[in-house]
């Protein structure tokens, strides 16, 4: 009886998290006069309603924009923050401390302080409505280069002192013995980073005002508040559903190091 | 020797791969964060539209602000979105982290469900949401009409905007929080609970003296983290209701966006900003007073 009474709680909570969801992409093939019934299924399904987002906005340069965006973003923190772990866990030279302190304080810098003169560096160097603006302010991060840095300090010791024995450099040390030993902790950074660019719209509707140069998100933003899908809810919920694919495609293959990543965050707190 | 001798001694000493490795995030924090945060410590003293040249106005954007109902109400509102988010988000995330933690069956398909509002762009769930929301269409009041109870305003009544805009962002990030408090209950050791058996504590009693005290820790972290999240709030609002009705859902963030890019008011937005981040900055600090070091590794 008791375990009756969690399982149905728990497929309530599974209802209330995943019906949305079925409503959503069940609405945006479905004809306009049927979309409110709570209905998934309908005998006239189409796509109709994507037919028409294909038009009006430029969704595919959009969505290419976000791609190119994000896996840039993602690459370059990656990288660069493997390489300032791997000198600070692993490397002895003065200052290290101190730019160890140094990033723990910029996790502390609410973006709500730098947002403003950020946008205007931008504005100085011209890089408004190009991909430099939506790239280069992010390509490095406090927090994955912290937690690189905890990683690489469990790895031993006479293992990089046996590399640089052999006559290995720092670089091939990092990328050719530690990387391959070091799957978790990039996967969790890719993951994170890949997520917060991809699903990031605050910076892009600040920083570009050209059609041609935004982001798949910012362009549904501004498709749904600017008045362009004209109040039809096919249209909305289509532009709904075509952003929301690629994470959830991505989420259902790697669904559990999604998960694991997110769980890592808390730590920061 | 002198200590400038010294110093150029260690750095000689050092192994300069390390400053190699670490010089382009030197670049990057003198540009993007470095050169920011003084930049805004200089703005917040000035008026600026960006195109003329600034002008020193000394604290005068911090007096406006005391003047200004609108910082207020978006203070307010942000106030009122925490009051209902952070307790409904502690409540559902326990809740199910609680049962998933217990024998079940497909507890990872669950955890998984629940999960997917997480990863899923903001923009998605607020459209999403809009309509669910709609008043005369949306499936909430259908479902509740069915029930044969009264339509909610939910997005139309100023009173009742805000919170519908928190029970949305519980709704998206509830599963982040489930998966918090299931790492804090499998790090409470088992005889804890076999030890309070024995002493005869039954169910409701283990959970209020050894759960609950186990998970503060986390509680903490997801209070913190929930907070800085409702000072953020921003393409919630600004999709669903652009800050309406009679701007109840007008969020700090949002605000601080119009100052700056509608009305071109850098220097007042700026000061706005500041504020909005001291206040996340005290929230921050009495964490690290209340949970110690223990959470920060």
């Amino acid at each position: 009886m008791k375990k009756a009474l969690k399982y149905f709680v728990l497929l309530i909570g599974m209802v209330i998290f995943a019906y949305p969801f079925l409503w959503m992409i069940a609405g945006s093939l479905k004809p306009e006069i049927e979309i409110s019934d709570l209905e998934l299924w309908s005998s006239k399904l189409s796509f109709h309603s994507y037919a028409q987002v294909f038009t009006k906005i430029p969704i595919g340069r959009a969505f290419l924009n976000s791609m190119f965006v994000s896996l840039s973003v993602t690459t370059l923190v990656v990288v660069l923050g493997s390489m300032v772990g791997y000198a600070l866990a692993k490397l002895k030279f003065f200052g290290k401390s101190v730019l160890y302190l140094l990033i723990l304080f910029t996790m502390m810098i609410p973006f709500q302080i730098t947002l403003i003169p950020q946008y205007v560096l931008m504005v100085k160097l011209g890089w408004t409505d190009t991909y430099l603006s939506l790239i280069v302010p992010a390509m490095m991060s406090g927090f994955s280069i912290i937690l690189f840095r905890q990683f690489f300090m469990s790895v031993p010791q006479a293992l990089i002192d046996a590399a640089r024995i052999d006559g290995c450099s720092d670089l091939r040390i990092l990328f050719q013995l530690i990387w391959p030993l070091s799957r978790p902790v990039i996967i969790t950074v890719a993951i994170l980073t890949f997520m917060a660019s991809w699903n990031d719209v605050l910076w892009p509707l600040i920083v570009v005002r050209d059609r041609s140069m935004m982001t798949m998100p910012q362009i549904v933003t501004i498709f749904v508040t600017g008045g362009e899908a004209e109040s039809q809810l096919g249209l909305l919920l289509a532009s709904a559903t075509l952003l929301a694919l690629p994470v959830i495609v991505a989420y259902a293959f790697f669904q559990r190091y999604f998960i694991e990543s997110m769980a890592a965050t808390g730590i920061k707190g | 020797m002198s200590p400038g001798n010294k110093i150029f001694r260690l750095i000689k000493q050092s192994d300069h791969n390390g400053y190699w490795f670490v010089l382009p995030y030197v670049i990057f924090f003198l540009t993007f964060i470095a050169y920011p945060l003084v930049f805004s410590f200089i703005l917040i003293f000035h008026r600026w539209n960006i195109v003329t040249p600034m002008q020193w106005v000394g604290l005068k954007n911090f007096g406006r602000m005391f003047q200004d109902p609108l910082f207020f109400k978006s203070l307010v509102n942000t106030l009122i979105f925490l009051a209902i988010h952070i307790p409904l988000q502690l409540l559902v995330a326990l809740g199910l982290a609680l049962l998933l933690h217990s024998k079940i069956q497909m507890r990872g398909f669950f955890r998984a469900v629940y999960f997917l509002p997480v990863v899923v762009s903001g923009v998605v769930v607020t459209i999403l949401w809009q309509q669910l929301y709609s008043y005369d269409y949306g499936v909430l009041n259908t479902v509740l009409t069915a029930f044969n109870l009264p339509r909610i305003p939910w997005l139309v009544d100023p009173g009742f905007a805000m919170p519908s805009i928190a029970i949305m962002a519980t709704w998206k990030n509830v599963g982040i929080y489930i998966v918090l408090f299931l790492v804090g209950l499998q790090s409470i050791p088992h005889e804890l609970y076999e030890a309070a058996a024995i002493d005869g504590a039954d169910t409701v009693k283990q959970f209020f003296r050894i759960t609950l005290p186990m998970l503060n820790s986390t509680i903490v972290v997801i209070i913190v983290l929930s907070t800085i999240g409702g000072f953020s709030l921003f393409i919630e609002p600004y999709v669903m209701t652009g800050g309406g009705p009679m701007q109840s859902t007008l969020s700090g963030m949002l605000y601080i966006y119009n100052q700056a890019f509608y009305f071109n008011h850098m220097g007042y937005a700026a000061s706005l900003g500041f504020i909005f981040a001291l206040f996340i900055l005290a929230v921050v600090i009495i964490q690290r007073k209340v949970v110690g070091t223990e959470s920060v590794s």
